[in-house]
């Protein structure tokens, strides 16, 4: 590399340190107090600064704390808030565990979790309690925890040698990278010893045992120091991140990235925390990668292997399995890919006939510039020798025989007639059944019935028959050829026979992808989709499948769509949930929520969760690591499948919205234009007529034509109610909110209604500090309008008509009153009604005014209600909720 | 008083101020010419967008009343048209109600607006007001309307002969209103002349204003008689007492 290389800022590093600060923005803080050995007072410690946190107002509370029953501990946790343990009943024990929902739904800003390597009874949520950690970290709370050095994932098997005690209780070290801060509590060794002499950690008794057994000088030292390291390596990393952050270019290094080989053997395992370590310390990223041959692996192997594929993503490892019939060609050819230089890969047991010697060979021979390291196995306390997977025993002994009878049974058919074909012929018959036997079997049986073939031919047809002797040289020669051709055949056919597997596998795979991306681009609703999905992941999985969709505001459909092949109980609707909301995979054969009866797979959405979908395979059946990852493909598949259909309906919905509301527009434009333009010709020439100066006000054609005048005004009047009433009914009402002085909204009513009210004395009485309201001034004025025009209509002459306005900060209260006769005592609950009349009311009304009202009221989200006032007279009230208010003194701004 | 109906005709021309009525219903053409006339105007016609714009340029009217639904082309796009080029005033007479249709035509330059139905009285007012505004405000620095006396050049105001005080605000508030006298302006229109263009969303501040500005110009603010409000759209000051 350059030296200009290294002097310009990386973007992708500095995206990455963005991303970093971005991701902790809503996220948790985590602190861990970490110590050598348990009795070094990181409990102690973890509860003082928590004491000294509430002291400075911060709200902390004990999600978990074990005291052990030390008073120094138990003193300091007095006084804090404790969140109740949850109690879990255990094959008849009950046993406590933190109570995780509570903790989420007090919310603190900071709780207190001891112990973060311990592990949850069955039936918590998550198996591990860092994992409820991480859940409490993702709600935006902070945790303080402690941990030991020897609880951390990578540093298990060393301790593991250093103190011959094995640790199961291990924490991924994701986690302690992933701390925010990490406060190492130390004391010496002689310090500690001092303090289990003093009964100080454990009681007298288990004291002495702890010391006998864990507790040795010895090994304190070395924990020390593996603590401190630990600690020394992380501040390193940290000044590291932080000269990329000041783009400080010196320390640069190159982006490097190794890979480290896996197989399913517990020998793995060092590979891995081996490779975890070195790329720590590189600053390089890793990628474990496993060769899938397509071997048949025993149960046992099986679940090695998973379990190093888990212990590799929990250290961080990004994780590929590929297939390929050669390893050390697969390998280099990922590490192409990835653009990693160097490999790893673990030592040979033995040195010749070893399968890891061959690849190490074929690595050696094939990769010119890749660096490989040969990682030693560790005496870790998992030696155990499994059985050699290099001969792989996939063929059963029963197909050993078989092979076997076969080859005997043409040699027997043969038999007869060996006078006739000569004893030559015979030969090539044989080598023909041996070379077709590939076909159904392994290499094993293979070889096994080449040799047989060549023991019957020797023994029943080659001269002297019934002896294995030959006696001349030809046959001995033709005898001999016959193994090998036979062998040799026999291997190359099954190769043949394996890499074809390999690739009928991959195109099966292949095959049922574009199936489902076939499908599911055929569907058109979002019904289909799921349709689809269901019987698509049924048909490869051979498994039930549930699928709950959450809806747009983001809250999860309370049942399965019934598309489901199965349908969740209450429990496993629970734990649905739970992956809805954490938008992580959870339920049977995960770490989280294991009793589930499915495992459930969430769908993400851009905005929001799209759904889970659950999938139920038959009783103790498991995923290989193949089939999961098709798994996940279907599941991102359908994802963005739905995703689709979700926005088509969203496009689909807004074309109709917008459709309908340009046919609105103009039907209720041309309808207006209709209407009001001979109106508007009638109502003027009239006008026009009454204004003239020579028509005196008594003349007959005078009041004829005020008659026609005010027909002209009731007809216009009507036409104006029945636009808004279908502007009401077609839910085209949408308030334009805006500031508005309700005084001058009555007072406009007041002043369009001037020639109805003549006659009708008003009174208005607003409060003098009345503040600015939001609501559509247009829609409020004509609701007004219509409740004023209505008491003149309704009442004799005379009749004094009240307006009333109040606010206070939640609602403005304008009531409409007169002191006439009031409203008929039966019809009180029908005013509203659309084209309800009074009996005996006053002509002249539309029968939609108060209909009009009440919608353009409740288009505000106010009410409104009518009533007789006890002191005589009817009164409406209208009630507008307001959500702000503006004061009458705004500052000068001149 | 001119009753013929051929109003349009440049042989029964009066020496009254021409108007120009673009509209494609025949009645309601009937009606303005009618109307106008009575009042001594000299009305031409045109049926269509386009003829309106031809006979903008080739009449040269000194008003213009103009109908928004016109079979050929948008009345706010004629609007936008005759801008292009002349001030002329124009008087918006639409069956078109909703505010927001009021508040783009007086965007685009209209200088009132009215519903139809009208009052011809209304309407006649709105007229005169108009063709007014354009000719006579520069040379009268005092204005009066009702008993309240705005002197410009003095900057006083005074209210049945006593000095009102006002401040700054409320001051270039009544000025605004004042040269526009007659003239709907819109909450946008005030916002941005008075207190400038990044406030013209927060309509609070005209509200406010006005209701300080009545309680101290109007006889009874609940019952405004000077600055009058146009519901939704924005205010106007009553140039002259109307005939209703």
């Amino acid at each position: 590399m350059s030296e200009v290389d290294h002097t310009r800022p990386d973007p992708d590093t500095l995206l990455s340190l963005i991303k970093k600060e971005e991701e902790r923005g809503d996220k948790g803080r985590l602190k861990i107090f970490f110590g050598m050995s348990a009795g070094v007072g990181k409990t102690y410690a973890m509860l003082s600064e928590a004491r000294e946190a509430v002291a400075h107002g911060i709200e902390v509370v004990v999600g978990y704390v074990e005291t052990h029953k030390r008073m120094e501990t138990a003193e300091l946790v007095l006084g804090l808030e404790v969140i109740p343990r949850k109690k879990i009943e255990y094959r008849g024990t009950e046993i406590e565990e933190m109570d995780i929902d509570s903790i989420l739904a007090r919310k603190p800003k900071v709780v207190l979790v001891d112990e973060l390597a311990h592990t949850n009874a069955p039936g918590s949520r998550h198996a591990r309690r860092y994992q409820d950690v991480l859940e409490i970290l993702d709600n935006g709370i902070d945790v303080y925890t402690t941990l030991n050095v020897q609880h951390l994932e990578s540093r298990a098997d060393t301790v593991a040698q250093i103190t011959g005690s094995v640790v199961r209780e291990t924490v991924p070290d994701s986690i302690f990278d992933a701390a925010d801060e990490i406060k190492v509590i130390d004391i010496s060794p002689d310090e500690l010893l001092k303090r289990f002499q003093e009964g100080k950690v454990y009681t007298a008794e288990r004291s002495r045992q702890a010391v006998d057994n864990f507790f040795r000088k010895g090994n304190l030292s070395a924990l020390r120091e593996m603590s401190l390291r630990m600690t020394a390596e992380r501040v390193d990393k940290q000044i590291r991140e932080y000269r990329k952050g000041q783009r400080i270019s010196s320390a640069w290094k190159s982006g490097q990235r190794l890979i480290a080989a896996v197989s399913p053997s517990p020998h793995s395992v060092s590979v891995i925390r081996w490779a975890r370590r070195v790329s720590h310390t590189m600053d390089a990223s890793w990628v474990v990668v496993y060769v899938d041959q397509s071997d048949k692996l025993s149960a046992e192997q099986k679940e090695q292997l998973a379990k190093n594929m888990k212990l590799a993503r929990e250290l961080g490892a990004e994780v590929v399995t590929t297939s390929g019939v050669n390893i050390a060609d697969s390998l280099i050819r990922v590490a192409r890919e990835q653009n990693a230089s160097q490999i790893l890969v673990g030592k040979p047991d033995r040195l010749f006939f070893s399968r890891t010697a061959r690849l190490i060979d074929d690595l050696m021979q094939r990769s010119t510039d890749l660096d490989i390291y040969i990682v030693g196995q560790e005496d870790g306390p998992s030696k155990k020798r499994i059985p050699n997977i290099m001969p792989r025993p996939q063929s059963s002994p029963l197909q050993y025989l078989l092979a076997v009878v076969l080859v005997l049974f043409a040699a027997m058919i043969c038999f007869p007639f060996q006078e006739i074909i000569g004893y030559r012929t015979v030969s090539f018959i044989l080598l023909l059944v041996v070379s077709l036997l590939p076909l159904k079997f392994g290499p094993g049986p293979t070889v096994l019935a080449a040799a047989m073939g060549a023991l019957s031919w020797d023994f029943l047809f080659i001269p002297p028959r019934f002896t294995l002797s030959i006696s001349n040289l030809e046959d001995s020669l033709l005898a001999a050829m016959f193994f090998l051709v036979a062998t040799i055949t026999g291997l190359l056919s099954s190769q043949v026979r394996k890499r074809e597997r390999i690739i009928r596998q991959r195109e099966a795979r292949t095959s049922a992808l574009f199936a489902l991306t076939k499908d599911l681009s055929s569907a058109h609703s979002q019904d289909e989709v799921i349709k689809t999905a269901v019987s698509n992941i049924r048909k490869y999985f051979d498994a039930d499948v549930a699928v709950v969709l959450g809806d747009a505001e983001g809250e999860m459909a309370s049942s399965a769509h019934p598309a489901s092949s199965f349908f969740p109980d209450q429990k496993d609707f629970g734990v649905a949930a739970w992956v809805y909301w954490n938008e992580k995979k959870a339920g049977k054969n995960t770490d989280t929520l294991p009793s589930a009866q499915a495992t459930y797979f969430p769908m993400s959405g851009p905005r929001y969760p799209l759904g889970v979908i659950g999938v139920r395979l038959h009783e103790d059946v498991k995923f290989s690591a193949d089939q999961e990852s098709l798994l996940e493909n279907f599941i991102s598949q359908i994802t963005s499948a739905i995703e689709r259909e979700l926005l088509n309906d969203v496009n689909r919905r807004s074309v109709v919205v917008a459709e309908s509301e340009r046919l609105y527009k103009t039907l209720f434009n041309s309808i207006s234009h209709e209407f009001r333009t001979p109106i508007a010709t009638i109502m003027g020439v009239s006008e026009n007529l009454l204004g003239r100066p020579d028509t005196a006000r008594s003349d007959f054609s005078h009041v004829q034509l005020n008659e026609i005048h005010l027909a002209a005004e009731r007809l216009n009047r009507l036409v104006a109610n029945l636009l808004d009433m279908t502007r009401l009914e077609s839910g085209m009402i949408k308030p334009k909110l805006d500031w508005c002085d309700i005084r001058d909204v009555i007072g406009h009513s007041l002043k369009s209604l001037e020639k109805e009210l003549e006659g009708h004395p008003t009174a208005v009485n607003i409060p003098d500090a009345v503040p600015l309201i939001r609501l559509d001034f247009g829609l409020i004025e004509q609701a007004l309008t219509n409740l004023i025009h209505n008491a003149a209509l309704h009442t004799p002459p005379g009749t004094e008509i009240t307006l009333n306005v109040s606010v206070d900060e939640h609602e403005c209260v304008i009531s409409v009153s007169d002191n006439g006769p009031g409203l008929p005592a039966e019809d009180i609950d029908r005013v509203f009604e659309k084209f309800y009349r009074a009996s005996g009311g006053n002509a002249g009304g539309t029968g939609l005014g108060l209909t009009i009202t009440k919608g353009f009221v409740e288009a505000h989200h106010g009410t409104i209600s009518a009533r007789n006032r006890p002191q005589g007279g009817a009164e409406f009230i209208v009630k507008l909720p307001l959500s702000e208010s503006l004061t009458n003194d705004l500052k000068e701004t001149a | 008083m001119n009753d013929k109906s051929e109003g349009a005709s440049p042989a029964s021309a009066s020496a009254g101020p021409v108007i120009l009525v673009i509209d494609d219903e025949a009645q309601i053409r009937k009606l303005l010419e009618l109307t106008l006339e009575s009042k001594g105007y000299t009305v031409r016609v045109a049926i269509s967008g386009n003829e309106g714009i031809t006979k903008a340029a080739s009449e040269r009217p000194e008003l213009i009343v103009l109908d928004l639904g016109l079979p050929d082309l948008d009345g706010v796009e004629v609007l936008k048209k005759i801008r292009e080029w002349s001030e002329v005033p124009v008087l918006v007479v639409s069956v078109r109600s909703a505010e927001t249709d009021i508040i783009a035509c007086l965007d685009a330059g209209a200088d009132d607006y009215l519903t139809k139905p009208f009052r011809t009285g209304e309407l006649l007012a709105r007229v005169r007001t108009a063709i007014r505004h354009r000719s006579s405000l520069q040379e009268r620095p005092v204005f009066t309307v009702r008993d309240l006396q705005v002197d410009l050049s003095a900057r006083t105001v005074k209210k049945r002969n006593e000095t009102v005080r006002l401040t700054a605000t409320e001051y270039a508030l009544l000025a605004l209103f004042i040269r526009n006298a007659g003239r709907v302006l819109t909450h946008n229109y005030i916002l941005e002349q008075v207190w400038g263009p990044t406030f013209s969303e927060e309509t609070q501040y005209t509200r406010v204003y006005v209701g300080q500005l009545r309680k101290k110009i109007e006889d009874d603010p609940t019952n405004p008689k000077i600055i009058l409000t146009e519901s939704g759209i924005g205010y106007r000051l009553q140039a002259e007492s109307e005939t209703p």
